[in-house]
């Protein structure tokens, strides 16, 4: 983990060295004036020597400048070697992700990449500038404090050596402690807010049933069961401050009785007994610092881990290494191919598929949920690869062709589709960047699409928010067609994308598409059988096998399930509202 | 230190009103405890602040003069280092009480706060949640009770700590040196200045980062979103160049922010050696020539006091802006707790019911199976016993989710007890709304909605939807068995009686395939079950209420046909016997219903059997040929 993100320092190894040793002379710079003082008052002040006083006052100054100095030359290259840390971990995973195959994100699901990129990067480039800055800093300045009280005097210091032992154990042992039970009630304390975020977007349903007391009490003993688990893990860290009051005090106790008597005895001066004071103080608040900077690094480890599996993931698919990139037709052939999500699977989820289609055929297929039709389009344009077989388009098998050619000559319209914020016009040209307005505004037209679009008031350049939210799921439909159709494809794969158009509209598109790109090889997944009977062919697919493959009229006549599903739609099973909403 | 970022401070109305009420909230319940804390953080810091100060009697009273004796007695040192001890200890143990006592008065307040916001939340009306996105009200839950929790344990404690600390200091400083304590004074108004200076300075940038961290993390959530529409489109390294721009955005304002921020720390630092410089200077120049008294020990003592007299300062007012910042979040949650509950002013309840020979009714505690409305006059007090039957009447009911818009007009419509009531009409026409002011999850404007021949406003709330049963189109399962959520339609149902509803349900039979069968947890809404199964689930919480009168959501076809034919079995055999008002999607539900009711932008324009409809060539025929052909 740490071998994979320190690479992505990159060009910020310079900063991440300079910083801890700016941070050190800052540190070394500070341990002095207290030195200084007990000099200016052991010296000057006892010796009336005026002269001597103003010249280390001097140097004094002259210190706490070049503290100054290397404190905000730490400040400014600490921030920007964790900046640029985080910077570069974004930059690195998200280059990753973009190779990253259907497979690939599938394992990760949307919302653990957003996580990773955007508050696990937060955690580690904060705790990387805590590391820069103070793991260094803490340390340096116990130790210089520590040197510094040597110095002084070897007796008094070893008081201050004991304590930093006894107090560094009790702190390590009551931070361990409490981590792990905040953890444990962090944990229980997430379930309690998963709970209430269902319960707030069930209340339709909590209310209906009239259950809210039943709800308040299952609340009411959830969090009396956090309650208690808090107040434990509070009762460990309460320990805390009394236990380093105790500690210092001892400190300032007996430094003083000890010391008081060396003075006496003429073995320390009394300048340098109040320094040690001062230095008591700088030791024991680092080693706090330490354990702070500790709990800080221990608790973005985790992110650590997260953003370093993103970054070692290899794409599950390669590019050849001689790539054709001309797909010469739109014919697909399936030959034996099994196909699993998942190798280490018992059941592929399709089986010993055999298909042959000619270029520029309309096929339909249909089947129930779970019946991998859309596991059996993806393989076309080789977003997943297959368990075993080939799959050919163009007469060659799809892992021959260079991924982005292969991509663009056979185009899908997901069944999950998104389009992005932007203009509408900007939205078209994923499809081809180079289209020009009218190219657009013509596949628009096929797609059905350039109705809707001419009503709103700002036409072609009307703005979509993230996600598409600002049209209805029917005219996101219909622009995904038109996208998909400014490839000028040679296959085109519409997986259930007009499920929500209207039937009338439906029935449109399917005409355009067959009048004007004739050639174009067309799979057309649907619900529907009136979105598919017209179709040369249609694919009967049940679980993951081909159930029988011919034409509509001879599938009424001799295939079961295709007769089940005409005839449930026929009678009296259709969708009412859609039929007249447009 | 690492210093805390200066974040831009977030407006609040009224800080010291809000202040007023969470003292209140929390004086309630831990009065007593308050005062012991007040108590003895002030023998803390007291303590402390002593224990310092006698560092001037150890150098002038004791060391001086012992130094100076040619057999030193070390009795009175004695002595004195044992008043020390027990100063000190009452300190430690003072340290400890308060402490301890805090964790309880922290805990318990925020135990409390989220017991009464979440009941309280339990009661307001569904408009609540309609107005206010999830994220917000969850957030309140999170953020502004996690704050609230800092500021009740951490930043007040410590405020008070950190200012009586200042002023217990600040007259120890006087009583040892009036020009060394105006040196210090002045230092320590330059510190406060210049953190000014650098907190403007440095929010200008953190408002810049905010902003780019906003619009990148709005970039990387959209293409996480359409990584797949990525791929399919090879838009790969056209995305690369438009993340580096923004990445690189951030990455310039974030470093600039975080320097500034930065800065703060070593200046302040190296302010306070200043001051602290001065004084030694000062301070020697003062105890050479005798002036003001200065002796060794108090020099000594008063350089201590320096040093520690800038960090209660720094920490006044990091934990003043703590304390600004959780108040913003306070105001949200009283925002939550001051939103008015659902008013229910019914008085007409439901009882079991017996009926007696003579056909009168009388009300029983025993569960009969039978049920009975006990309307009890407002008056002369005189109870009158409605048989409970499905009978819901509409006359005349005008509704609005605000006062400007209504959105239904003058809707008239009956439906006796058994009949099936259909609602068609496009999206909204308003058939949802419809069936949310039946079980008055709204209230009407105008008009009146009776059930059983009451106004529904004269029944209790709780009452009136328990006779009412409910399938929504979006069903929403909770964490628990699969048990569990079927009897959440009768919390003291039988397993023999989960089974037959799940039965009638047709969710038997996949049940018993999952994995653990009726002991199945499902997470996540039923996140691992397929639409069609929970709606089947719903249907069977829905049944083993066994409601009279039944409010239907029919699924849109995003469900496959065949599991589709499953689950419209499940609710065919829900509804029969029941009166049942449908949100049709379905021709055989349309043409089995009873009545047929059109609507389109809020008015019923037809209304009629199936029949009827189609003989009068209206909106209907339209609708439904427009199907067929």
């Amino acid at each position: 983990m740490l071998k994979t993100l320190s690479a992505e320092l990159k060009e910020f190894k310079r900063d991440s060295i300079l910083t801890p040793l700016f941070m050190l002379g800052e540190v070394f710079m500070e341990t002095l004036i207290p030195f200084l003082m007990a000099m200016i008052i052991d010296t000057g002040i006892k010796q009336n020597n005026l002269p001597y006083i103003f010249k280390t006052g001097a140097i004094m100054m002259i210190v706490a400048l070049l503290s100054l100095m290397f404190g905000c030359l730490g400040a400014k290259y600490g921030a920007r070697a964790s900046m640029g840390f985080g910077r570069n971990l974004r930059k690195g995973m998200f280059r990753n992700i973009q190779n990253f195959s259907f497979a690939n994100i599938d394992k990760y699901n949307t919302a653990g990449l957003v996580t990773r990129l955007t508050t696990d990067v937060t955690n580690v480039q904060n705790a990387y500038q805590m590391i820069l800055r103070m793991c260094m800093r803490a340390p340096a300045s116990m130790i210089c404090s520590m040197i510094a009280c040597f110095l002084i005097s070897p007796r008094l210091a070893s008081i201050y050596l004991i304590a930093v032992i006894v107090l560094g154990f009790a702190l390590g042992i009551m931070t361990v402690l409490a981590m792990k039970y905040f953890q444990a009630a962090f944990k229980k304390y997430d379930a309690l807010n998963e709970s209430v975020e269902e319960n707030v977007s069930a209340i339709r349903v909590v209310k209906a049933y009239v259950r809210g007391d039943y709800e308040k009490n299952r609340f009411h003993k959830a969090s009396s069961n956090i309650y208690e688990m808090l107040v434990k893990a509070e009762n460990i860290i309460v320990w805390n401050s009394p236990f380093m009051q105790f500690t210092v005090y001892s400190c300032i106790v007996l430094v003083s009785w000890f010391g008081a008597k060396m003075v006496v005895g003429g073995s320390l001066e009394t300048g340098q007994l109040t320094s040690m004071l001062t230095y008591c103080m700088n030791i024991l608040m680092s080693l706090m610092m330490l354990s702070f900077v500790f709990v800080m690094i221990s608790m973005s480890v985790a992110s650590a881990n997260r953003i370093a599996e993103v970054l070692n993931e290899k794409s599950t698919l390669d590019n050849p290494s001689n790539p054709i990139h001309e797909v010469k037709d739109g014919s697909i052939k399936f030959d034996n191919v099994e196909f699993k999500y998942n190798l280490k699977a018992e059941e592929p989820v399709l089986n010993n598929i055999n298909l042959d289609i000619k270029s520029g055929e309309t096929i339909g297929i249909i089947g129930g949920t779970g019946s991998s039709k859309s596991s059996l389009v993806n393989l076309i344009s080789r977003l997943y690869d297959v368990t075993s077989g080939t799959v050919s388009v163009g007469g060659r098998d799809v892992r021959e062709y260079d991924l982005d050619s292969l991509r663009n000559q056979v185009s899908v319209v997901l069944q999950k589709n998104v389009l992005f914020s932007g203009s509408i016009l900007d939205n078209l040209r994923w499809g081809n960047p180079n289209a020009t307005d009218e190219e657009c505004i013509e596949a628009c037209k096929l797609a059905c699409a350039d109705e809707f679009i001419e009503r709103f008031p700002r036409k072609y350049n009307t703005h979509i928010e993230q996600g598409g939210n600002n049209v209805s799921g029917g005219q996101k439909q219909r622009l995904c067609i038109a996208r998909a159709l400014l490839k000028k494809p040679k296959v085109l794969i519409l997986d259930d994308s007009t499920s929500a158009v209207d039937t009338a509209t439906d029935a449109k598109i399917r005409k355009a598409l067959s009048e004007s790109i004739p050639g174009t090889t067309k799979l057309i997944i649907a619900q529907r059988i009136s979105s598919v009977e017209n179709a040369d062919r249609i694919i009967v697919l049940n679980d993951g096998k081909i159930d029988a493959f011919d034409t509509h009229e001879n599938l009424i006549k001799n295939n079961e399930i295709y007769r089940d599903v005409y005839e449930s739609q026929t009678k009296g099973n259709g969708d009412f509202d859609e039929g007249g909403a447009n | 230190m690492p210093r805390q970022m200066p974040k831009p401070r977030p407006k609040i109305k009224n800080p010291g009103k809000l202040f007023l009420r969470l003292s209140k909230f929390v004086g309630k319940i831990y009065s007593i405890q308050l005062i012991f804390v007040l108590v003895f953080i002030i023998l803390s810091v007291a303590a402390n602040i002593k224990g310092t100060a006698f560092l001037k009697d150890l150098v002038d009273v004791y060391i001086e003069p012992l130094s100076k004796q040619a057999h030193p007695d070390y009795g009175p040192l004695t002595n004195a280092i044992l008043r020390i001890i027990g100063i000190y200890a009452i300190g430690v143990i003072s340290t400890f009480t308060f402490s301890k006592i805090m964790i309880y008065v922290g805990q318990g307040t925020l135990k409390r706060m989220r017991d009464t916001l979440f009941s309280h939340m339990q009661d307001l009306p569904i408009k609540y949640f309609d107005t206010h996105a999830h994220g917000d009200i969850m957030s309140v839950y999170t953020n502004d009770i996690d704050t609230l929790r800092q500021m009740i344990s951490q930043s007040i404690p410590q405020l008070i700590n950190s200012t009586l600390t200042i002023v217990l200091i600040f007259i120890q400083m006087i009583l040892l040196s009036v020009p060394l304590t105006i040196i210090t004074v002045l230092m320590v108004c330059i510190t406060l200045f210049v953190t000014r200076k650098f907190a403007g300075l440095s929010s200008k940038y953190f408002l810049a980062q905010q902003k780019d961290l906003g619009t990148l993390n709005g970039f990387i959530e959209e293409m996480m979103n359409g990584q797949k529409v990525v791929k399919v489109f090879t838009h790969e390294q056209q995305n690369i160049k438009d993340f580096d721009v923004l990445n690189d955005k951030l990455f310039e304002s974030a470093y600039n922010a975080n320097r500034f921020a930065n800065y703060l720390g070593p200046v302040n630092a190296q302010i306070g050696n200043a001051s602290y410089v001065i004084c030694v200077i000062v301070g020697a120049m003062l105890a050479i020539n005798g002036h003001f008294d200065l002796t060794i020990g108090a020099l000594v003592t008063f350089l201590t006091f320096n040093k520690s007299f800038s960090m209660p300062i720094n920490q006044v007012s990091q934990q003043l802006n703590a304390i600004v910042m959780a108040l913003a979040g306070c105001e949200r949650i009283f925002d939550l707790l001051d939103e008015k509950p659902e008013a229910d002013n019914g008085y007409v309840t439901l009882v079991n019911s017996v009926e007696n020979p003579d056909g009168s009714i009388t009300e029983t505690k025993k569960h009969t199976g039978h049920w009975a409305w006990k309307h009890t006059h407002q008056a002369d007090g005189s109870v009158d016993y409605i048989p409970l039957k499905g009978d819901v009447v509409f006359d005349g009911v005008d509704f609005g989710y605000n006062e400007e818009k209504m959105v239904l007009h003058d809707i008239k419509l009956y439906a006796k007890p058994g009949q099936k009531i259909a609602f068609v009409g496009s999206t909204g026409a308003g058939k949802t709304t419809i069936t949310n002011l039946i079980n008055r999850f709204y209230d009407i404007q105008d008009g009146k909605i009776r059930y059983d021949g009451i106004n529904i406003n004269k029944i209790k709330k709780a009452d009136l939807r328990h006779s009412l049963g409910i399938v929504l189109q979006d069903t929403h399962l909770f964490t628990g068995t699969v048990m569990e959520n079927i009897r959440y339609g009768k919390l003291d149902a039988t397993d023999e009686e989960v089974y037959a509803a799940a039965k009638l349900a047709n969710a038997d039979t996949f049940i018993h395939q999952l994995a653990d069968g009726y002991d199945t947890i499902l997470t996540g809404d039923g996140g691992n079950l397929s639409q069609g199964q929970r709606q089947l689930l719903a249907i069977a919480r829905a049944a083993i209420a066994d409601p009279p009168v039944l409010i239907l959501d029919e699924a849109t076809s995003s469900i496959d046909t065949r599991t589709e034919k499953i689950v419209q079995d499940g609710m065919d055999r829900l509804m029969s016997g029941r009166t049942t008002f449908v949100i049709a999607h379905r021709l055989s539900t349309v043409r089995n219903s009873d009545c047929i009711i059109v609507l389109e932008q809020g008015r019923i324009i037809e209304k009629g059997t199936h029949d009827e409809l189609i003989e009068a060539r209206g909106k209907y025929y339209q609708l439904y040929t427009g199907l067929s052909n």
